[in-house]
């Protein structure tokens, strides 16, 4: 399983100044259990994943704990984070077409996935790669081993990236907006068959999406996050039933029924706040229908309710001091 | 730093110049000084460049003969400097005859298309059969050697490449917003072309031709060196580097000058060739 | 059918027009010529009957159609004319040439592609000393002229050294070691700039692919950064960098002119220039001939390799 413990990212921009793109998050995903991780463009998901797969852009600097199996990957030299890559954590990405290399046949990376961490010769890979691909639903999987990705649909493409990323049995599955980029009609079966395929091996998964029907639909907990910070995590049940968080909140409110979900953001008034000098108080505060004076001081503490956990002081376990606002 | 009146003229080019990339401004300043060597040449050379002076010949570079002298004693530096002459003139030439063809044409081609383009850039893409070089010595091979015929060579290489990227970049500027307004305004394509695509197409042409002319020094100087363009006893790069191989081991300063000199404008006007891309042509339209 | 044996029949198609054009404007080349293109050719030896019997024997009298068709039909049996000094048939003296231009032009593109596809990979994902080096290197090949650096080469290796003949050439078949002490100065002089150029295209290709996001993709399944660079990027870097090189070749075809002057070799290029200061049209034809078809061929092949590399080019338009 995967523990995240107070990860902080910070990444270099123009000028000498640093964008604090994750700041501070712990959130764990056990195995077989899906976890969404949610919230607006630019919260800092996508970087908390590139945290955890080792992948930060150049220059990044990155300090807490990741634990993979109760190993601390901080520590690892290139080429063993390389081994750990594909192996134990594996990422599927938001667009297939991009993810996939067009001059190479799908077959041949989804082969190579395996031969990057088993010494295996060509013929056996390709056969293992021949039953993955059956097993994410390519059809005639032996005939298509050798198309190049451009002849196959955003969906296809998508099970490919999924077969590859699941090649060696991963403990942790990250999945990045996964079906953002398809077909409404295809996202749901992409979002079954990921499920379907990580249940049955106990792989964990990180769901990112800023999508809250897919939460609805796969996950079975959700971490909120909001500029660069996790505000609010609990069991989906839970947290749809009764957020804690403002923003929580304003996300649910703002989302149409889930029977019809927009692929768009939910609309909440005012600007998400510049992560290169973030607020000092709460970074919800200027958007906050609940702020109140406490709120722009300190930045608001961690506090477990029931069985989640939620950072916002309307909810600290110490009566507030002073008045809210509404 | 006393405020001196600068002509308006003067203030634009130096404004021009500041606005290059800084490597561009290197190639722009050697280029300034190259012209005004060739055109003060009979000021600048020491001596009459086809003098001949038996008792220098073969003479080591000293302060009489800066890049010493050739085996008919005549003084390399002077050659030099004339022989820069006619391959600048030359180089000017061919771009400018290639490049006030590609305008009209490419224009043409990428703002109407259709029947149009196809009758401008069809046979335009038949002189790309040939190589380079073997184009321009297809044309000699016809109308035989010389200065002139080298610059119009040059020209009909540089002619399709040029047009090409005029096409594409009137291409793109005919698809624009502005073109339709317009257009919708009731302006006649002949204005449209003239208020709004030539002038928002000229800038990877302008690049393009600036690189080409680097190449043209080449070129013409490759012609020169195998007879087959500026003839003796008009003095040229080409020529000189033709005529020095003979006594290369004992006076190699015969060789080594004018292939320096090559060299520099073609670095220099490669670099002016980058830089213009940079501010010009951001979607490297020219290649 | 399968896409990729239709693209190969497709472009195969497209060579024949090109090949057409080309073959009617250097069969031109002698028609065009200002004036009696016969008065030329013999110059002071020109007599009424002298250019009578030469235009009869170049057939200059016939139809221009007539006169094409007999000069494709002799091509296409091999037949390509007669010196007009020596009077030997061309096809033997191009027997002779062509090769020699050929070795000249393929080892300095295989030099040149052995050097500059690893050097222009290493600018685009080596330290700042790689970047810097093979800049300077690819601003050195560019800005200076080949025949240039050839004469500063047989002054430098074989002038000073004494270990290298400055110029001469013997037949691969008769002395293969020294067929390529001739061959390594002119080879050396076109492969510098030509790799520069490959250096060039090939550090632009791959940074163009390293910043695209299936190299993360390819980082996240563990694949080794030497094959990510390697095997995937460079793959994907293939189609402009064949295309250069392709390109590059009717520039190399160009030197080899320049280089066989310079190295006193045998081969086409020489040929054409001393044909040419002779007014001997019927060699320039040929030679120019045999030049631009090895060119066209070359396009061809780079046009079918890049396909091959490269499944989105042979697919296009498949449909
Ligand atoms: N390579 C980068 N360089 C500079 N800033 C970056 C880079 N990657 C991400 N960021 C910044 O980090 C923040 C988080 O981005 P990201 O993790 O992509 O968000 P999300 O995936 O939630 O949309 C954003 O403000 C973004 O601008
Ligand atoms: S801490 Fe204050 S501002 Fe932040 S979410 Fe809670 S109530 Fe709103
Ligand atoms: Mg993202």
């Amino acid at each position: 399983m995967l523990q995240i413990n107070d990860v902080r990212v910070r990444i270099p921009v123009a000028g000498g100044r640093w964008v604090e793109a994750v700041d501070g998050v712990t959130l764990a995903v056990g195995s077989g259990e899906i976890v969404g991780l949610v919230g607006e463009s630019g919260c800092g998901k996508s970087t908390l994943g590139g945290a955890v797969m080792g992948l930060l852009p150049g220059g990044a600097q990155l300090s807490g704990q990741v634990l993979l199996d109760g190993r601390d990957l901080g520590g690892l030299t290139a080429e063993e984070y390389r081994r750990v890559r594909g192996n134990d954590i594996a990422l599927v990405s938001q667009d297939p077409s991009a993810s996939l290399d067009p001059t190479f046949a799908v077959g041949a990376q989804v082969a190579e996935a395996i031969r990057n961490h088993r010494d295996i010769g060509r013929r056996e890979a390709r056969e293992r790669a021949v039953e993955l691909l059956r097993a994410v639903g390519i059809p005639d999987p032996g005939a298509r081993y050798s198309d190049p990705p451009h002849r196959f649909s955003g969906g296809m493409k998508q099970r490919v990236v999924i077969a590859a990323a699941l090649a060696n049995d991963p403990s942790v599955l990250i999945a990045d907006e996964p079906t953002t980029a398809l077909d409404v009609t295809i996202q749901a079966q992409i979002l079954h068959l990921l499920r379907d395929l990580t249940v049955r091996t106990g792989t964990g998964v990180l769901m990112i999406t800023h999508d809250l029907g897919v939460v609805a639909q796969v996950c079975d907990r959700i971490a909120v996050m909001y500029a660069g910070q996790v505000v609010e995590q609990g069991t989906v049940r839970d947290v749809f039933a009764d957020p804690l968080h403002p923003y929580t909140r304003a996300l649910l409110d703002s989302q149409p029924a889930a029977h019809h979900r927009s692929g768009d953001l939910p609309v909440i008034l005012g600007q998400v706040p510049d992560l290169t000098d973030p607020p000092a108080g709460c970074r919800f505060a200027a958007r906050c229908a609940r702020v109140h004076d406490r709120c722009t001081t300190a930045p608001p503490v961690v506090e477990t309710r029931g069985g989640g956990r939620v950072a916002c002081w309307l909810h600290d376990a110490l009566p507030p001091v002073a008045q809210e606002v509404s | 730093m006393t405020a001196k009146s600068t002509p308006a003229g003067g203030t634009a080019v130096v404004r021009a110049f500041f606005w290059l990339p800084r490597s561009a401004r290197a190639g722009a300043l050697i280029l300034v000084v190259l012209v005004i060597v060739t055109l003060l040449a009979p000021l600048i050379a020491p001596h009459d460049p086809n003098a001949i002076d038996p008792t220098h010949v073969l003479a080591a570079p000293d302060l009489g003969h800066p890049f010493g002298a050739d085996a008919l004693g005549r003084d390399v530096f002077s050659r030099t400097v004339y022989a820069l002459r006619t391959s600048l003139a030359i180089v000017f030439a061919s771009v400018a005859v290639a490049s006030l063809a590609a305008l009209p044409l490419g224009t043409a081609a990428g703002y109407f298309g259709g029947w149009v383009d196809q009758v401008i850039s069809r046979p335009l893409d038949m002189l790309l059969v040939l190589p380079a070089l073997l184009l321009a010595i297809t044309l000699i091979a016809i109308v035989g050697p010389g200065s002139i015929v080298a610059a119009l060579a040059i020209a009909l290489i540089y002619l399709p490449i040029l047009a090409r990227v005029q096409r594409a970049a009137s291409l793109v500027v005919a698809h624009a917003g502005f073109v339709e307004g317009g257009r919708a305004r009731g302006w006649s394509s002949l204005a449209v072309l003239r208020r709004h695509v030539v002038p928002n197409a000229l800038g990877p042409l302008l690049v393009q031709a600036a690189i080409l002319a680097g190449f043209a020094v080449q070129i013409e100087a490759s012609l020169s060196f195998l007879g087959l363009g500026t003839q003796p006893p008009t003095p040229s790069l080409g020529l000189m580097l033709s005529e020095g191989r003979d006594v290369l081991t004992q006076a190699p300063w015969v060789e080594i000058f004018p292939g320096l000199a090559i060299a520099v404008i073609v670095l220099a006007f490669n670099l002016l060739g980058d830089g213009l891309r940079h501010r010009l042509d951001p979607q490297g339209m020219a290649s | 059918m399968n896409p990729r044996l239709l693209f190969v029949l497709r472009r195969l198609g497209l060579t024949i027009p090109v090949l057409f054009v080309m073959s009617v404007v250097i069969f031109l080349i002698i028609r065009l010529v200002p004036g009696d293109p016969v008065r030329t050719m013999l110059g002071f030896r020109a007599t009424p009957e002298s250019i009578a019997q030469v235009r009869a024997q170049l057939h200059l009298d016939d139809p221009l159609w007539v006169q094409y068709r007999d000069w494709l039909a002799g091509l296409l049996h091999g037949d390509f004319g007669q010196d007009f000094v020596s009077k030997a048939p061309l096809s033997e003296l191009l027997a002779q040439r062509v090769p020699v231009t050929l070795e000249i032009t393929l080892l300095s593109m295989l030099l040149a592609v052995a050097v500059g596809v690893p050097l222009g990979v290493r600018a685009a994902v080596g330290g700042r000393w790689a970047r810097r080096l093979t800049e300077g290197f690819v601003v050195f090949g560019i800005s200076v002229p080949d025949f240039w650096l050839g004469i500063m080469l047989v002054l430098v290796c074989a002038g000073t050294m004494m270990w290298l003949p400055p110029s001469g050439y013997v037949p691969f078949t008769e002395d293969p070691g020294g067929n390529l002490t001739y061959m390594i100065l002119p080879v050396l002089t076109l492969a510098v700039a030509e790799a520069a150029y490959i250096i060039r295209t090939t550090r632009g290709a791959m940074l163009g692919v390293i910043g695209r996001p299936f190299i993360v993709y390819l980082r996240a399944k563990g694949t080794r950064e030497r094959s990510i660079v390697y095997r995937h990027a460079l793959r994907n870097a293939a189609t402009p960098i064949a295309t250069v090189i392709g390109i590059q070749f009717g520039v190399l075809l160009g030197g080899a002119i320049v280089v066989e002057t310079l190295f006193a070799l045998p081969g086409v290029g020489r040929l054409i220039v001393t044909a040419i200061n002779q007014r001997n049209y019927p060699v320039v034809q040929a030679g120019l001939l045999v030049v631009a078809t090895l060119f066209i061929l070359v396009s061809l092949i780079t046009d079918l390799v890049v396909g091959f590399i490269d499944p989105q080019v042979s697919d296009r338009g498949e449909s």
